[in-house]
Protein backbone atom coordinates (compact mmCIF):
# COMPACT_ATOMS: atom_id res chain seq x y z
CA UNK A 1 0.00 0.00 0.00
CA UNK A 2 2.53 2.41 0.97
CA UNK A 3 4.96 1.36 -1.75
CA UNK A 4 2.19 2.12 -4.37
CA UNK A 5 1.47 5.39 -3.02
CA UNK A 6 5.01 6.55 -3.50
CA UNK A 7 5.48 5.46 -6.83
CA UNK A 8 2.01 7.30 -7.48
CA UNK A 9 3.77 10.53 -5.86
CA UNK A 10 6.58 9.90 -7.82
CA UNK A 11 5.12 9.67 -11.36
CA UNK A 12 3.15 12.84 -10.27
CA UNK A 13 6.36 14.37 -9.81
CA UNK A 14 8.00 12.93 -13.87
CA UNK A 15 4.58 14.63 -15.00
CA UNK A 16 4.14 17.93 -13.59
CA UNK A 17 7.97 18.08 -14.25
CA UNK A 18 7.30 17.33 -18.10
CA UNK A 19 4.29 19.38 -18.54
CA UNK A 20 6.07 22.58 -17.15
CA UNK A 21 8.89 21.93 -19.42
CA UNK A 22 6.42 21.42 -22.17
CA UNK A 23 5.19 24.91 -21.30
CA UNK A 24 8.52 26.44 -21.24
CA UNK A 25 9.39 25.13 -24.58
CA UNK A 26 6.23 26.45 -26.22
CA UNK A 27 7.84 29.71 -25.04
CA UNK A 28 11.34 29.11 -26.91
CA UNK A 29 10.14 27.27 -30.25
CA UNK A 30 8.42 30.13 -31.09
CA UNK A 31 11.58 32.24 -31.16
CA UNK A 32 13.68 29.69 -32.95
CA UNK A 33 10.96 29.41 -35.70
CA UNK A 34 10.19 33.14 -36.29
CA UNK A 35 14.19 33.73 -36.43
CA UNK A 36 14.74 30.61 -39.27
CA UNK A 37 11.86 31.36 -41.04
CA UNK A 38 13.22 35.58 -41.25
CA UNK A 39 16.76 34.32 -41.96
CA UNK A 40 15.82 31.70 -44.31
CA UNK A 41 13.37 34.29 -46.37
CA UNK A 42 15.49 37.43 -45.75
CA UNK A 43 19.39 36.25 -45.86
CA UNK A 44 19.12 36.37 -49.75
CA UNK A 45 18.68 39.80 -50.19
CA UNK A 46 20.93 41.24 -47.80
CA UNK A 47 23.57 42.50 -49.39
CA UNK A 48 25.53 45.53 -49.77
CA UNK A 49 23.31 47.45 -51.76
CA UNK A 50 20.39 46.75 -49.57
CA UNK A 51 22.43 48.46 -47.03
CA UNK A 52 23.40 51.94 -49.09
CA UNK A 53 20.88 51.72 -51.97
CA UNK A 54 17.61 53.95 -52.13
CA UNK A 55 14.53 51.95 -52.83
CA UNK A 56 14.52 50.97 -56.32
CA UNK A 57 11.13 52.13 -58.13
CA UNK A 58 8.76 49.37 -59.09
CA UNK A 59 9.23 47.34 -61.97
CA UNK A 60 13.38 48.11 -61.33
CA UNK A 61 15.21 45.16 -59.54
CA UNK A 62 17.43 45.69 -56.90
CA UNK A 63 17.29 48.94 -54.19
CA UNK A 64 18.26 48.70 -50.60
CA UNK A 65 17.02 50.44 -47.70
CA UNK A 66 19.41 52.36 -46.59
CA UNK A 67 17.15 55.61 -45.70
CA UNK A 68 15.13 53.23 -43.95
CA UNK A 69 18.04 51.60 -41.89
CA UNK A 70 19.26 55.58 -41.28
CA UNK A 71 15.97 56.28 -40.15
CA UNK A 72 15.34 53.82 -37.76
CA UNK A 73 18.35 55.56 -36.24
CA UNK A 74 17.96 59.10 -36.41
CA UNK A 75 14.69 58.18 -35.28
CA UNK A 76 15.63 56.40 -31.83
CA UNK A 77 18.38 59.38 -31.39
CA UNK A 78 15.55 61.45 -31.12
CA UNK A 79 13.35 59.22 -28.82
CA UNK A 80 17.19 58.92 -26.69
CA UNK A 81 17.47 62.50 -26.85
CA UNK A 82 13.85 63.34 -25.85
CA UNK A 83 12.93 59.99 -23.79
CA UNK A 84 15.55 59.65 -21.33
CA UNK A 85 16.47 62.79 -19.16
CA UNK A 86 12.51 62.59 -18.85
CA UNK A 87 12.39 58.90 -17.94
CA UNK A 88 15.43 58.98 -15.84
CA UNK A 89 14.62 62.69 -13.97
CA UNK A 90 11.18 61.26 -13.13
CA UNK A 91 12.55 57.91 -12.27
CA UNK A 92 15.55 59.61 -9.62
CA UNK A 93 12.32 61.94 -8.37
CA UNK A 94 10.28 58.78 -7.85
CA UNK A 95 12.63 56.74 -6.03
CA UNK A 96 14.62 59.54 -3.97
CA UNK A 97 12.27 62.35 -3.60
CA UNK A 98 8.55 61.72 -3.81
CA UNK A 99 6.26 61.05 -0.54
CA UNK A 100 5.00 58.14 -1.01
CA UNK A 101 0.93 59.00 -1.64
CA UNK A 102 2.78 60.64 -4.66
CA UNK A 103 4.94 58.04 -5.72
CA UNK A 104 1.80 55.83 -5.49
CA UNK A 105 0.43 57.51 -8.17
CA UNK A 106 2.74 58.60 -10.23
CA UNK A 107 3.32 54.85 -10.78
CA UNK A 108 0.09 53.93 -11.07
CA UNK A 109 -0.23 56.62 -14.07
CA UNK A 110 3.30 55.32 -15.41
CA UNK A 111 1.78 51.55 -15.38
CA UNK A 112 -1.32 52.52 -17.21
CA UNK A 113 0.77 54.34 -19.86
CA UNK A 114 2.88 51.66 -20.13
CA UNK A 115 -0.44 49.75 -20.79
CA UNK A 116 -1.54 52.27 -23.75
CA UNK A 117 -1.80 50.39 -27.26
CA UNK A 118 1.35 52.20 -29.35
CA UNK A 119 -1.24 53.20 -32.05
CA UNK A 120 -2.80 55.67 -29.40
CA UNK A 121 0.05 57.70 -28.91
CA UNK A 122 0.62 57.77 -32.59
CA UNK A 123 -2.56 59.14 -32.92
CA UNK A 124 -2.16 61.48 -30.01
CA UNK A 125 1.30 62.98 -31.51
CA UNK A 126 -0.18 62.99 -34.98
CA UNK A 127 -3.09 65.40 -33.47
CA UNK A 128 -0.46 67.67 -31.02
CA UNK A 129 2.41 67.91 -33.71
CA UNK A 130 1.90 66.52 -37.30
CA UNK A 131 -1.38 68.36 -37.84
CA UNK A 132 0.09 71.88 -36.00
CA UNK A 133 3.49 71.81 -38.18
CA UNK A 134 0.93 70.45 -41.20
CA UNK A 135 3.41 67.99 -42.20
CA UNK A 136 4.82 64.44 -40.77
CA UNK A 137 8.02 64.69 -39.59
CA UNK A 138 11.20 62.85 -38.30
CA UNK A 139 10.38 65.45 -35.28
CA UNK A 140 7.08 63.86 -34.63
CA UNK A 141 8.46 60.29 -35.20
CA UNK A 142 11.25 61.13 -32.70
CA UNK A 143 8.83 61.85 -30.02
CA UNK A 144 6.08 59.54 -30.09
CA UNK A 145 9.10 56.69 -29.85
CA UNK A 146 10.17 59.24 -26.66
CA UNK A 147 6.62 59.27 -25.36
CA UNK A 148 6.26 55.53 -25.53
CA UNK A 149 9.68 55.13 -23.79
CA UNK A 150 9.51 57.57 -20.97
CA UNK A 151 7.03 55.40 -18.17
CA UNK A 152 9.06 52.36 -19.21
CA UNK A 153 12.20 54.10 -18.51
CA UNK A 154 10.85 55.72 -15.27
CA UNK A 155 10.07 52.24 -13.52
CA UNK A 156 13.02 50.94 -14.31
CA UNK A 157 15.43 53.42 -12.92
CA UNK A 158 12.77 53.34 -10.32
CA UNK A 159 13.35 50.00 -9.50
CA UNK A 160 17.01 49.83 -9.69
CA UNK A 161 17.43 52.91 -7.74
CA UNK A 162 15.72 51.23 -5.11
CA UNK A 163 17.96 48.03 -5.33
CA UNK A 164 20.85 50.21 -3.88
CA UNK A 165 21.19 49.98 -0.02
CA UNK A 166 19.93 52.45 2.39
CA UNK A 167 23.11 52.46 3.80
CA UNK A 168 25.25 54.02 1.49
CA UNK A 169 22.51 56.80 1.14
CA UNK A 170 22.88 57.34 4.84
CA UNK A 171 26.79 57.01 4.95
CA UNK A 172 27.28 60.00 2.63
CA UNK A 173 24.36 61.69 4.01
CA UNK A 174 26.46 61.57 7.90
CA UNK A 175 29.65 62.86 5.85
CA UNK A 176 27.98 66.10 5.12
CA UNK A 177 26.77 65.85 1.47
CA UNK A 178 24.02 67.08 0.19
CA UNK A 179 20.99 65.98 -0.75
CA UNK A 180 21.31 66.07 -4.17
CA UNK A 181 25.27 65.30 -4.17
CA UNK A 182 24.31 61.93 -2.49
CA UNK A 183 22.18 61.02 -5.17
CA UNK A 184 24.12 62.26 -7.98
CA UNK A 185 27.34 61.23 -6.88
CA UNK A 186 26.93 58.37 -4.94
CA UNK A 187 23.22 56.70 -5.45
CA UNK A 188 22.95 56.66 -9.45
CA UNK A 189 26.67 56.03 -9.68
CA UNK A 190 25.97 52.37 -7.90
CA UNK A 191 22.65 51.94 -10.05
CA UNK A 192 24.60 53.26 -13.23
CA UNK A 193 24.35 49.55 -15.02
CA UNK A 194 21.04 48.57 -13.68
CA UNK A 195 19.56 52.06 -15.53
CA UNK A 196 21.38 52.02 -18.85
CA UNK A 197 19.93 48.49 -19.08
CA UNK A 198 16.55 49.87 -18.85
CA UNK A 199 17.57 52.09 -21.49
CA UNK A 200 18.48 50.18 -24.03
CA UNK A 201 15.59 47.43 -23.09
CA UNK A 202 13.57 50.79 -23.74
CA UNK A 203 14.98 51.53 -27.10
CA UNK A 204 14.81 47.60 -28.11
CA UNK A 205 11.36 47.72 -27.48
CA UNK A 206 10.59 51.21 -29.88
CA UNK A 207 12.88 50.13 -32.31
CA UNK A 208 10.27 47.44 -33.83
CA UNK A 209 7.30 50.24 -33.17
CA UNK A 210 4.94 50.82 -36.88
CA UNK A 211 1.57 51.56 -35.76
CA UNK A 212 2.56 55.21 -34.11
CA UNK A 213 5.33 56.21 -37.23
CA UNK A 214 2.41 55.82 -39.28
CA UNK A 215 0.62 58.67 -38.06
CA UNK A 216 3.93 60.43 -37.60
CA UNK A 217 7.28 59.76 -39.13
CA UNK A 218 5.22 58.38 -41.75
CA UNK A 219 8.30 57.02 -44.06
CA UNK A 220 9.50 58.16 -46.94
CA UNK A 221 11.23 56.33 -50.41
CA UNK A 222 13.96 58.78 -50.36
CA UNK A 223 16.82 60.45 -48.30
CA UNK A 224 15.20 62.94 -45.29
CA UNK A 225 17.27 65.84 -45.65
CA UNK A 226 15.52 67.78 -42.62
CA UNK A 227 13.74 66.44 -39.59
CA UNK A 228 10.44 68.81 -40.63
CA UNK A 229 10.43 66.17 -43.47
CA UNK A 230 8.47 63.03 -43.48
CA UNK A 231 11.51 60.01 -42.52
CA UNK A 232 11.28 56.22 -43.47
CA UNK A 233 12.26 53.75 -40.91
CA UNK A 234 12.59 49.93 -41.07
CA UNK A 235 9.16 48.70 -39.53
CA UNK A 236 7.49 51.47 -41.82
CA UNK A 237 9.03 49.92 -44.93
CA UNK A 238 8.93 46.78 -44.06
CA UNK A 239 5.37 47.29 -43.64
CA UNK A 240 5.07 49.12 -47.25
CA UNK A 241 6.78 46.43 -48.75
CA UNK A 242 4.95 43.39 -47.09
CA UNK A 243 1.72 44.74 -48.00
CA UNK A 244 2.46 45.22 -51.71
CA UNK A 245 1.54 42.82 -54.76
CA UNK A 246 5.45 42.70 -56.01
CA UNK A 247 7.56 39.70 -55.27
CA UNK A 248 11.03 42.12 -55.62
CA UNK A 249 9.17 44.39 -52.19
CA UNK A 250 8.34 40.92 -50.59
CA UNK A 251 12.40 39.75 -50.67
CA UNK A 252 13.54 42.77 -49.24
CA UNK A 253 10.81 43.16 -46.47
CA UNK A 254 12.09 39.49 -45.07
CA UNK A 255 15.42 41.31 -45.63
CA UNK A 256 14.22 44.57 -43.29
CA UNK A 257 12.80 42.40 -40.72
CA UNK A 258 16.04 40.09 -40.25
CA UNK A 259 18.17 43.59 -40.49
CA UNK A 260 15.75 44.81 -37.43
CA UNK A 261 15.65 41.34 -35.56
CA UNK A 262 19.44 41.76 -35.54
CA UNK A 263 19.21 44.92 -34.59
CA UNK A 264 16.99 44.67 -31.70
CA UNK A 265 18.80 40.93 -30.66
CA UNK A 266 22.20 43.17 -30.57
CA UNK A 267 20.67 45.85 -28.47
CA UNK A 268 19.60 42.33 -26.11
CA UNK A 269 22.82 41.03 -26.05
CA UNK A 270 24.94 44.43 -25.27
CA UNK A 271 22.30 44.50 -22.26
CA UNK A 272 23.55 40.74 -21.25
CA UNK A 273 27.04 41.81 -21.22
CA UNK A 274 26.39 44.77 -19.59
CA UNK A 275 24.61 42.86 -16.51
CA UNK A 276 26.65 40.10 -16.17
CA UNK A 277 28.27 41.30 -13.03
CA UNK A 278 25.76 43.63 -12.16
CA UNK A 279 25.04 42.26 -8.47
CA UNK A 280 28.85 42.07 -7.61
CA UNK A 281 28.60 45.40 -8.44
CA UNK A 282 25.33 47.11 -7.45
CA UNK A 283 24.75 45.21 -4.28
CA UNK B 1 22.93 36.40 42.14
CA UNK B 2 23.97 33.50 41.12
CA UNK B 3 27.28 32.29 40.46
CA UNK B 4 27.79 33.09 36.67
CA UNK B 5 26.53 36.60 37.10
CA UNK B 6 29.10 37.10 40.44
CA UNK B 7 31.75 36.04 37.95
CA UNK B 8 30.17 38.13 35.20
CA UNK B 9 30.34 41.05 37.40
CA UNK B 10 33.22 40.84 39.19
CA UNK B 11 35.17 40.73 35.62
CA UNK B 12 32.93 43.84 34.30
CA UNK B 13 34.09 45.68 37.09
CA UNK B 14 37.62 44.47 36.92
CA UNK B 15 37.25 45.88 33.22
CA UNK B 16 35.86 49.36 34.62
CA UNK B 17 38.78 49.58 37.27
CA UNK B 18 41.33 49.07 35.11
CA UNK B 19 40.36 51.15 32.54
CA UNK B 20 39.30 54.18 34.55
CA UNK B 21 43.01 55.48 35.44
CA UNK B 22 42.38 56.79 31.21
CA UNK B 23 39.28 58.45 32.18
CA UNK B 24 41.09 60.17 35.53
CA UNK B 25 43.51 61.16 32.63
CA UNK B 26 41.67 63.68 30.52
CA UNK B 27 42.05 67.44 30.20
CA UNK B 28 39.82 70.23 31.78
CA UNK B 29 35.96 68.73 31.87
CA UNK B 30 34.38 70.25 28.88
CA UNK B 31 31.13 69.06 27.54
CA UNK B 32 31.31 68.82 23.89
CA UNK B 33 27.45 68.12 23.93
CA UNK B 34 24.43 69.91 25.99
CA UNK B 35 21.11 68.03 25.21
CA UNK B 36 18.31 69.50 27.38
CA UNK B 37 14.62 67.95 27.72
CA UNK B 38 15.17 66.15 24.21
CA UNK B 39 12.09 64.50 23.21
CA UNK B 40 11.65 62.18 19.33
CA UNK B 41 9.06 60.93 18.47
CA UNK B 42 8.32 59.09 15.04
CA UNK B 43 4.48 59.71 14.15
CA UNK B 44 3.09 58.88 17.23
CA UNK B 45 5.35 56.66 18.68
CA UNK B 46 7.49 58.57 21.28
CA UNK B 47 11.26 57.26 21.03
CA UNK B 48 12.52 59.65 23.43
CA UNK B 49 11.25 60.66 26.80
CA UNK B 50 12.61 64.07 28.06
CA UNK B 51 16.17 63.67 27.60
CA UNK B 52 19.06 65.72 29.72
CA UNK B 53 22.39 64.95 29.06
CA UNK B 54 26.02 66.21 28.85
CA UNK B 55 28.22 64.35 26.59
CA UNK B 56 32.63 64.88 27.24
CA UNK B 57 34.76 66.06 24.88
CA UNK B 58 37.38 64.19 23.79
CA UNK B 59 35.86 60.94 26.03
CA UNK B 60 34.27 58.52 24.74
CA UNK B 61 31.14 57.93 26.15
CA UNK B 62 29.19 54.29 26.08
CA UNK B 63 25.36 54.27 25.29
CA UNK B 64 23.82 50.87 26.12
CA UNK B 65 20.33 49.40 26.95
CA UNK B 66 17.85 46.64 25.24
CA UNK B 67 17.16 46.62 22.20
CA UNK B 68 14.17 49.05 20.99
CA UNK B 69 15.43 51.68 24.03
CA UNK B 70 15.88 54.39 21.93
CA UNK B 71 19.96 54.26 22.05
CA UNK B 72 20.17 54.50 18.14
CA UNK B 73 17.86 57.22 17.72
CA UNK B 74 19.48 59.50 20.76
CA UNK B 75 22.96 58.77 18.24
CA UNK B 76 20.96 60.17 15.56
CA UNK B 77 19.46 62.86 16.84
CA UNK B 78 23.18 64.07 17.38
CA UNK B 79 23.69 64.82 13.91
CA UNK B 80 20.15 65.35 12.90
CA UNK B 81 20.28 61.52 10.74
CA UNK B 82 16.91 60.92 12.68
CA UNK B 83 15.22 63.62 10.42
CA UNK B 84 15.69 60.88 7.35
CA UNK B 85 12.49 59.35 8.65
CA UNK B 86 10.08 61.50 7.50
CA UNK B 87 7.42 61.70 9.96
CA UNK B 88 10.09 62.52 13.08
CA UNK B 89 9.38 65.20 15.36
CA UNK B 90 11.70 66.59 17.78
CA UNK B 91 11.69 69.26 20.86
CA UNK B 92 14.47 70.16 23.08
CA UNK B 93 18.01 71.41 22.67
CA UNK B 94 20.79 69.90 21.68
CA UNK B 95 23.79 72.24 21.52
CA UNK B 96 27.50 71.11 20.25
CA UNK B 97 30.65 73.24 22.07
CA UNK B 98 27.81 75.82 22.83
CA UNK B 99 26.09 76.17 19.69
CA UNK B 100 22.25 75.10 18.81
CA UNK B 101 22.71 72.10 16.00
CA UNK B 102 18.77 72.90 15.84
CA UNK B 103 18.93 76.58 15.37
CA UNK B 104 16.40 77.83 12.30
CA UNK B 105 19.50 78.56 10.88
CA UNK B 106 21.93 75.81 10.91
CA UNK B 107 21.76 73.26 8.06
CA UNK B 108 21.85 69.83 9.07
CA UNK B 109 24.52 69.12 6.18
CA UNK B 110 26.55 71.34 8.01
CA UNK B 111 26.00 69.36 11.24
CA UNK B 112 27.03 66.35 9.76
CA UNK B 113 30.54 68.11 8.27
CA UNK B 114 31.48 68.87 12.27
CA UNK B 115 29.77 65.26 13.46
CA UNK B 116 30.90 62.00 11.98
CA UNK B 117 28.85 58.84 12.31
CA UNK B 118 30.04 55.05 11.43
CA UNK B 119 27.13 52.26 11.21
CA UNK B 120 26.76 48.94 12.26
CA UNK B 121 26.97 47.75 8.90
CA UNK B 122 30.44 48.54 7.07
CA UNK B 123 29.15 50.32 4.26
CA UNK B 124 32.05 51.29 1.82
CA UNK B 125 30.72 52.31 -1.83
CA UNK B 126 31.49 49.74 -4.03
CA UNK B 127 32.14 51.85 -6.92
CA UNK B 128 34.86 53.44 -5.60
CA UNK B 129 38.34 52.57 -4.66
CA UNK B 130 39.79 52.65 -0.97
CA UNK B 131 41.50 56.05 -1.71
CA UNK B 132 38.43 57.83 -3.66
CA UNK B 133 36.39 56.13 -0.72
CA UNK B 134 38.42 58.23 1.94
CA UNK B 135 38.30 61.50 0.42
CA UNK B 136 34.92 61.31 -1.23
CA UNK B 137 33.05 63.59 1.32
CA UNK B 138 35.97 66.12 0.42
CA UNK B 139 35.41 65.73 -3.17
CA UNK B 140 32.19 66.04 -3.02
CA UNK B 141 32.22 69.02 -1.33
CA UNK B 142 33.93 70.71 -3.90
CA UNK B 143 37.66 70.24 -2.88
CA UNK B 144 39.77 69.59 -5.81
CA UNK B 145 43.47 70.19 -4.42
CA UNK B 146 45.09 66.98 -5.78
CA UNK B 147 48.39 67.31 -2.98
CA UNK B 148 45.58 68.19 0.06
CA UNK B 149 43.16 65.48 -1.07
CA UNK B 150 46.72 62.59 -1.13
CA UNK B 151 47.47 64.04 2.34
CA UNK B 152 44.58 63.90 3.94
CA UNK B 153 44.10 60.19 1.98
CA UNK B 154 47.37 59.31 4.29
CA UNK B 155 46.48 60.74 7.33
CA UNK B 156 42.99 59.29 7.77
CA UNK B 157 44.38 55.93 7.18
CA UNK B 158 47.05 56.28 9.22
CA UNK B 159 44.41 57.74 11.67
CA UNK B 160 42.16 54.50 11.35
CA UNK B 161 45.13 52.12 12.04
CA UNK B 162 44.79 50.51 7.94
CA UNK B 163 47.58 52.63 6.34
CA UNK B 164 49.93 49.85 6.09
CA UNK B 165 47.64 46.85 5.12
CA UNK B 166 46.42 49.32 2.23
CA UNK B 167 49.05 52.01 1.09
CA UNK B 168 50.15 49.34 -1.61
CA UNK B 169 46.80 49.09 -3.29
CA UNK B 170 44.82 52.46 -2.61
CA UNK B 171 43.33 52.30 -6.05
CA UNK B 172 41.65 48.58 -6.11
CA UNK B 173 38.22 48.36 -4.71
CA UNK B 174 37.25 49.31 -1.77
CA UNK B 175 34.72 46.01 -1.22
CA UNK B 176 37.77 43.67 -1.98
CA UNK B 177 38.93 44.61 2.13
CA UNK B 178 37.59 42.26 4.88
CA UNK B 179 35.05 43.17 7.10
CA UNK B 180 37.45 44.60 9.82
CA UNK B 181 39.09 46.59 7.11
CA UNK B 182 36.03 47.92 5.54
CA UNK B 183 34.96 49.18 8.66
CA UNK B 184 38.25 50.65 9.58
CA UNK B 185 38.03 51.87 6.13
CA UNK B 186 34.52 53.81 7.08
CA UNK B 187 36.02 55.59 10.31
CA UNK B 188 38.66 56.99 7.86
CA UNK B 189 36.32 58.15 5.43
CA UNK B 190 34.33 59.66 7.94
CA UNK B 191 38.00 61.08 9.81
CA UNK B 192 38.80 63.03 6.63
CA UNK B 193 36.31 65.49 6.57
CA UNK B 194 37.76 66.50 10.08
CA UNK B 195 34.65 66.70 12.26
CA UNK B 196 34.95 67.06 15.77
CA UNK B 197 32.88 64.37 16.85
CA UNK B 198 32.71 60.76 16.03
CA UNK B 199 29.23 58.81 16.78
CA UNK B 200 29.71 54.84 16.55
CA UNK B 201 26.28 52.91 15.89
CA UNK B 202 27.53 49.79 16.75
CA UNK B 203 30.50 49.71 15.27
CA UNK B 204 31.99 46.37 15.78
CA UNK B 205 28.64 44.18 16.24
CA UNK B 206 29.12 42.57 13.41
CA UNK B 207 33.23 41.73 13.50
CA UNK B 208 34.66 39.04 14.68
CA UNK B 209 36.95 39.30 17.89
CA UNK B 210 40.36 39.98 16.43
CA UNK B 211 38.79 42.87 14.26
CA UNK B 212 36.57 44.50 17.20
CA UNK B 213 39.93 44.53 19.24
CA UNK B 214 41.34 46.29 16.66
CA UNK B 215 38.39 49.01 16.62
CA UNK B 216 38.51 49.19 20.25
CA UNK B 217 42.05 49.95 19.95
CA UNK B 218 41.24 52.30 17.48
CA UNK B 219 38.67 54.45 19.16
CA UNK B 220 41.12 54.38 22.33
CA UNK B 221 43.64 56.00 19.82
CA UNK B 222 40.81 58.38 18.78
CA UNK B 223 39.59 59.84 21.85
CA UNK B 224 42.87 61.92 22.26
CA UNK B 225 41.70 64.61 19.59
CA UNK B 226 38.01 63.41 18.90
CA UNK B 227 34.77 62.98 21.29
CA UNK B 228 33.23 59.73 20.91
CA UNK B 229 29.54 58.60 21.40
CA UNK B 230 29.23 54.77 20.95
CA UNK B 231 26.32 52.34 21.15
CA UNK B 232 26.92 48.96 21.95
CA UNK B 233 25.52 45.73 23.40
CA UNK B 234 28.68 44.50 24.74
CA UNK B 235 28.84 45.35 28.28
CA UNK B 236 32.67 44.72 27.76
CA UNK B 237 33.34 46.30 24.97
CA UNK B 238 31.79 49.48 27.15
CA UNK B 239 33.66 48.68 30.38
CA UNK B 240 37.02 48.52 28.38
CA UNK B 241 36.89 51.12 26.28
CA UNK B 242 34.58 53.98 27.63
CA UNK B 243 35.08 56.85 30.33
CA UNK B 244 30.85 57.31 30.97
CA UNK B 245 28.51 55.07 30.43
CA UNK B 246 24.43 56.24 29.80
CA UNK B 247 22.00 53.68 30.51
CA UNK B 248 19.11 53.75 28.18
CA UNK B 249 15.46 51.91 28.86
CA UNK B 250 12.23 52.54 27.28
CA UNK B 251 13.12 55.56 26.12
CA UNK B 252 14.44 57.24 29.04
CA UNK B 253 17.95 58.19 30.43
CA UNK B 254 18.05 55.98 33.21
CA UNK B 255 21.87 56.56 34.43
CA UNK B 256 24.67 58.29 33.33
CA UNK B 257 27.67 58.36 35.36
CA UNK B 258 31.57 57.73 35.15
CA UNK B 259 31.91 53.88 33.49
CA UNK B 260 33.76 52.73 37.05
CA UNK B 261 30.66 53.68 38.70
CA UNK B 262 28.12 52.32 36.21
CA UNK B 263 29.85 49.10 36.41
CA UNK B 264 31.12 48.78 39.80
CA UNK B 265 28.53 50.55 42.12
CA UNK B 266 25.52 51.42 39.92
CA UNK B 267 22.73 53.94 41.89
CA UNK B 268 19.24 52.85 40.26
CA UNK B 269 18.51 48.70 40.53
CA UNK B 270 17.90 48.45 36.96
CA UNK B 271 21.04 49.59 35.91
CA UNK B 272 22.81 46.86 38.12
CA UNK B 273 20.09 44.37 36.63
CA UNK B 274 21.02 45.04 33.24
CA UNK B 275 24.97 45.60 33.47
CA UNK B 276 24.75 41.88 35.28
CA UNK B 277 23.02 40.62 32.23
CA UNK B 278 19.59 40.16 34.39
CA UNK B 279 17.52 41.54 31.51
CA UNK B 280 17.25 43.33 28.42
Amino acid sequence: MHENRHTFRKGVNVLMQVVTLLCALLVIVPLFLIFYHILKQGIGSVNLAFFTHLPAPVGETGGGMANAIAGTFVLLGLAALFGIPFGVFGGVYLAEYAAPRVAWWIRFVADILNGVPSIIWGMTVSALIVLRMKTFSAWAGGIVLAMIMVPLVLRTTEEVLALVPSGYREAALALGISRWRTIFSIVIRTALKGIITGLLLALARVAGETAPLLFTAFGNAFWTHHLSEPIAALPLQIFAYGISPYDDWHRQAWAGALVLLLLVVSINIAVRILTRDRFSKLV
Amino acid sequence: MNNSDTRAAASLSALAREAAPRAAAKGPAENAFRVENLEVAFGNHTVLKNISIGLRARAVTAIIGPSGCGKSTFLRSLNRMHELVPEAKMTGTIHLFGKNIYGSEIDPVVVRRRVGMVFQKSNPFPTMSIAENVTVGLRLNGMGDKSLLRERLETSLKMSALWDEVKDRLHAPAISLSGGQQQRLCIARALAVKPEVLLMDEPASALDPLATSKIEELILELKKEFTIVIVTHNMQQAARISDFTAFFYMGDLIEYDSTLKIFTNPSVKQTEDYVTGRFG
